[in-house]
């Protein structure tokens, strides 16, 4: 179970990183929400069997994560995270699609190890993004800037909620499932029969500590309505910020910059 | 001031499963009072105090905050005038930033931004805690918590301050500020609590709830002299009012001593 606890103090570590003081850090975050969005989008729109065309893509993150000062280590290692669950939807690919897409040398290389990396690729480059998102931004940053964007209050409120909170419930569960295992005395216990009950007395104490919130947000005088106070501006930095990329994108999506590349390299080796 | 006055008459609950959790309290607390509302576990101390901001509705009985009773109607202006700081701060805390949240209240009251930032900056600078302004409620220490959830409910100024349980799980030194800020209150102050040697620094007048009734409503010292009834009530003198545990002497309190004066004066 030190495995959750620690995944949950990276999250917050991910947040300290948003308070930095960087020219990334103080645009406004609606310019990095709208960047980072277009940028997913773009990334997933690509053929299933595109590797080349992708790798100009790390530019974004890369350049990020250079002038927002972040540490790329860190980052790489919350990647990993999600690596199994990617390799898990990918490792089907080289099974079923065998016929040979491309030749290096000798080497036959089946469509499916190509579709297989290009999932690969993807995932690293939307998930990174994310990350760098949060990380130069912070959660509630980018609530807000969906707030700002026309996303709906209610979601809005629920996804800060859920962030508040999800410290809290960890915690609360972190102790039950300790407290289960220091009565198990190393073995399994009742075993998978034992997390049921668990599972359930949590739940009712969520919503034990839902009602109080709600009865806290009452007494303070509320009444559907939620407000927060932040300054925001929109200016030619974020303008330039999102149009910017944007266009970058637009153009590494249209022009396979890799391949232009790759073509020059050639020229001047002949 | 008449409208800071706290009265319940005759007021009765039972929960929906049939538990009579309250059989009839009554007693009237008037401005700046600061009184602790004390009693066994399960004597219906938070049932009580639930009833004082209109969370839970009587089942027979009334409250009434100030000069009006407690009903629907009025339970906007209650909830405004009755402050109420829980006995979790987790549940208190919910906004992004200590700023967020201590605004929540002002910003919902339909105050101007410049008046909230203010207030918001002042109940902050009150308890001790304008350096934690942004940051968020998850990282701030146990202690921290709770003076923000106590500046959460000052930034709506409230006339009557209900505090449930204030100084569980704090450390010695974080309870002994929390006591030395809520002396300084002049509001009518209302708490429950287990701490009894903080009730006994903090307030003239007690109530004793046993199975939801009261059992005893007087001065403090009084209350914490009489040996029967706290025994009854599963509870004990205040340990600044017991023996010296090494040597046995009792500490005289200065009014015992004037007290006793008078009685050989009599003599």
């Amino acid at each position: 179970m030190a495995k959750i606890e620690t995944t949950f103090l990276d999250f917050t570590y991910l947040d300290l990183l948003a308070e930095g003081e960087t020219a990334v850090h103080r645009l406004d975050p609606r310019a990095k929400v709208l960047a980072t969005a277009v940028f997913i989008v773009v990334v997933v729109s690509f053929g299933r069997y595109a590797v080349a065309p992708l790798v100009p893509f790390f530019l974004f993150p890369a350049v990020v994560v250079a002038r927002g000062n972040l540490p790329a280590g860190f980052l790489a290692r919350k990647l990993l995270f999600v690596l199994p669950f990617v390799l898990l939807v990918g490792i089907l690919n080289p099974l079923f699609d065998r016929e040979t897409a491309l030749t290096l040398g000798p080497l036959a290389i089946s469509g499916g190890w190509v579709s297989f990396f290009s999932i690969v690729l993807r995932s690293i480059l939307t998930v990174g993004s994310a990350l760098v998102l949060i990380a130069t931004t912070g959660f509630t940053g980018i609530c807000l800037a969906l707030e700002r964007l026309g996303v709906p209050q209610p979601f809005v409120v629920q996804l800060l909620f859920l962030y508040r909170y999800i410290f809290v419930l960890t915690e609360e569960a972190v102790r039950t499932v300790r407290a289960r295992e220091l009565r198990s005395c190393g073995r399994r216990g009742k075993g998978v029969g034992a997390f049921a009950p668990l599972v359930g007395t949590l739940l009712l104490r969520t919503w034990d500590r839902a009602e109080r919130i709600h009865l806290a947000m009452l007494c303070r005088g509320f009444r559907g309505e939620f407000h927060v106070r932040r300054a925001y501006r929109f200016g030619t930095a974020e303008t330039l910020f999102t149009l910017g990329w944007v266009g970058v994108f637009i153009l590494f999506r249209l022009v396979n910059v890799s391949a232009i590349l790759g073509g020059w390299i050639t020229e001047m080796l002949q | 001031m008449s409208h800071h006055i706290v009265e319940v008459k005759e007021l009765r609950h039972t929960y929906p499963d049939g538990t009579a959790a309250l059989n009839g309290v009554s007693f009237r607390i008037r401005h700046g009072e600061a009184v602790a509302v004390i009693g066994a576990n399960g004597a219906g101390k938070s049932t009580l105090l639930l009833h004082l901001n209109g969370y839970l509705a009587p089942t027979s009985g009334e409250v009434r905050i100030g000069d009006f009773p407690l009903t629907r109607e009025t339970l906007p202006e209650v909830r405004r005038t009755v402050g109420m700081v829980f006995q979790d701060p987790d549940d208190q805390l919910f906004m992004p930033t200590v700023f967020d949240d201590v605004a929540f209240g002002p910003l919902n009251l339909g105050l101007p931004p410049e008046e909230v930032e203010s207030r918001v900056l002042d109940s902050l600078a009150r308890v001790g805690a304008e350096h934690l302004t942004e940051k968020p409620p998850y990282r701030l220490s146990g202690g921290e918590k709770k003076r923000v959830a106590i500046a959460t409910v000052l930034a709506m100024s409230p006339d009557i301050l209900v505090m449930d349980e204030p100084t569980t799980g704090l450390d010695p030194f974080a309870r002994r500020r929390l006591i030395g800020l809520l002396k300084e209150f002049r509001h009518t102050r209302i708490f429950t609590s287990h701490d009894l040697d903080m009730v006994l620094e903090l307030c003239e007048r007690v109530i004793v709830l046993r199975e939801g009734v009261v059992v005893a409503d007087g001065p403090a010292r009084e209350i914490f002299r009489n040996e029967e009834l706290l025994a009854a009530c599963r509870l004990e003198k205040p340990l600044s009012m017991q023996g010296c545990p090494v040597c046995g002497n009792v500490t005289r309190q200065p009014e015992d001593i004037i007290r006793n004066r008078k009685g050989a004066v009599d003599e």
